[in-house]
């Protein structure tokens, strides 16, 4: 009895067919997906990666709400035309922390892996009220409406936990004083060292939005702000066999 | 007369009947076949030549050694060395110099022109017109100057950006901040309409003048021509950065501006930097 005849008692038992299926594409799951989690150089080592704060990740929340992802990606590929526009190719280090990863492949408007630092922050207030102002060619629609809508981020330590319980480091003490954290980001006349010590020295503290209280176009600018400027590229030697 | 069918083999049947209908046994298409083992072959072979198996702490590297990121280094590397030489001349010549050397301007201007549609047309203007709150930078209104060295500093180090500790800073009060009452800055908003000649309410003039003179002129210039040390403006042109007339001037008075300009010694090369403040020089309000 050749092995071709026994295929035949497969094709008869639809049960054995649906095991033996399930065997086959476990096994091709197993090779592509799982050394993903042992394999050491998935994720490189990188100085400066931390967890966003409360008000950064607050930010990323309405990023992904308005759907900003539909547009923008956040990931620089690593090709020279890319480099030569947006910066370093982008680590995947840099999206660790990011539940879900906003890597993304659409791009009607440009990356923003890098966009932290690159523009001032009331640039970010007049581009998200009228891109047009700035940018005349834009076709990015207007969000005025987040600089009108204020927050006091009385769920922002649920929103950090609930980070923590998917595999962000984030303290007890983090949690624990996530809402100050948040305020205190947005006012640099709040005392803020708590944020800093908690956070790093790199952390900006500033009004993004310019106005008094704390807007989602805060949130949004703070986490803009802070994209693809955590790496230290200075201590960063790629690895080139990936 | 007609042609005589072929008379074929009798195909065999896989001797399944179901109601009494049964199933050709005919063979895949041999061009169909040998594609599949072709396909096979190829794919036996690219787990070979390229990082693809999975082990203890890392994949195979693959026989011909290709990896993205070395591809990406070597491409970089390729376009730098081609401009490596007269990138090192761009950045050690005295800046002035620059413009005078054909060959030398002629490629700062280019290469400048590039950098400033990447990393400054989003503010500036694709054409360096500028917009409201973000200069223009084609005509000769400068707020920190307009040399080619003066350029240079700004993009470098940029303004207000307060981790660069060498960046441009300076500061108006916001004057509806207990500074000055809502009539007397009335009155200053008409004497500075007034030193550019718009139209104005001439009886707060010379009121406004002597609020002037006590709160403005010390960095505005007691005539409001300004003073680039301190990134204060012009006020006897007509050109505005927020505006030029009476509510918006209102506005800037009560709460004061402060425009940023990133530095830009962080994300681009010296040459780079020399190359777009040569372009902006040239563009035609350089000094």
């Amino acid at each position: 009895m050749s092995i071709l005849d026994k295929h035949g008692t497969l094709e008869r038992n639809v049960t054995l067919l649906a095991v033996f299926a399930f065997l086959v594409v476990s096994i091709g799951g197993m090779v592509q997906i799982a050394p993903l989690f042992w394999l050491e150089n998935t994720i490189e080592e990188v100085e400066g990666m931390r967890p966003y704060t409360p008000l950064e990740l607050t930010g990323r929340d309405i990023y992904v709400r308005e759907g900003c992802y539909v547009c923008h990606s956040q990931m620089i590929r690593p090709m020279r035309d890319e480099v030569e526009r947006y910066g370093h190719y982008s680590l995947a280090a840099e999206s660790k922390y990011d539940h879900p990863f906003q890597w993304g492949s659409k791009r009607s408007g440009p990356d923003l892996a890098r966009v932290g630092g690159r523009y001032s922050d009331d640039w970010h207030v007049d581009h998200l009220r009228n891109p047009q102002s700035v940018v005349p060619e834009s076709i990015m629609p207007k969000y005025g409406f987040l600089e009108h809508t204020m927050i006091e981020g009385e769920y922002v330590q649920d929103l950090l936990a609930t980070h923590a319980f998917v595999g962000v480091p984030y303290s007890e003490e983090m949690i624990a004083s996530a809402q100050a954290d948040f305020k205190a980001q947005a006012d640099p006349d709040s005392d803020y060292d708590g944020l800093l010590e908690r956070y790093g020295d790199k952390v900006s503290v500033r009004n993004f939005d310019g106005q008094a209280g704390i807007s989602e176009a805060d949130a949004l600018i703070a986490y803009l702000q802070m994209l693809g400027t955590l790496v230290d590229f200075s201590t960063f030697t790629a690895d080139e066999s990936r | 007369m007609a042609k005589k069918p072929v008379k074929k083999e009798p195909v065999k049947t896989t001797g399944h009947s179901w109601d009494g209908i049964e199933e050709y046994d005919n063979p895949m298409p041999r061009w169909w076949l040998w594609t599949l083992y072709a396909c096979i072959i190829w794919a036996i072979w690219y787990s070979i030549a390229y990082p693809a198996w999975p082990g203890i702490t890392s994949a195979t590297k693959g026989y011909l050694g290709y990896s993205t990121r070395a591809e990406v280094a070597a491409d970089i590397a390729e376009v730098e060395g081609r401009n490596a030489a007269i990138n090192a001349k761009l950045a050690s010549v005295d800046l002035a110099a620059i413009a005078d050397d054909p060959e030398l301007g002629g490629y700062a201007t280019s290469a400048g022109a590039a950098v400033f549609a990447t990393w400054c047309a989003q503010c500036h203007g694709s054409g360096a017109e500028g917009s409201k709150g973000y200069p223009n930078l084609q005509d000769d209104d400068w707020l920190w100057g307009g040399s080619v060295e003066a350029i240079h500093q700004t993009i470098s180090h940029g303004i207000r950006q307060e981790s660069d500790d060498d960046t441009r800073f300076s500061e108006m009060p916001a004057f509806g901040d207990d500074y000055l009452e809502d009539d007397e800055i009335a009155a200053v908003v008409n004497h500075v309409m007034s030193l550019s000649g718009t139209p104005n309410d001439a009886s707060l003039v010379s009121a406004g003048a002597v609020v002037f003179e006590d709160n403005c002129a010390s960095c505005h210039a007691a005539d409001g021509t300004g003073d680039r040390e301190q990134g204060a403006p012009n006020l006897t042109d007509a050109i505005w950065l927020f505006g030029g007339d009476y509510d918006t001037l209102i506005e800037t008075v009560t709460y004061s501006r402060k425009g940023v300009m990133p530095d830009w010694n962080e994300r681009l090369t010296e040459a780079q930097i020399r190359a777009v403040a040569t372009y902006v020089h040239q563009l035609g309000g350089g000094e």
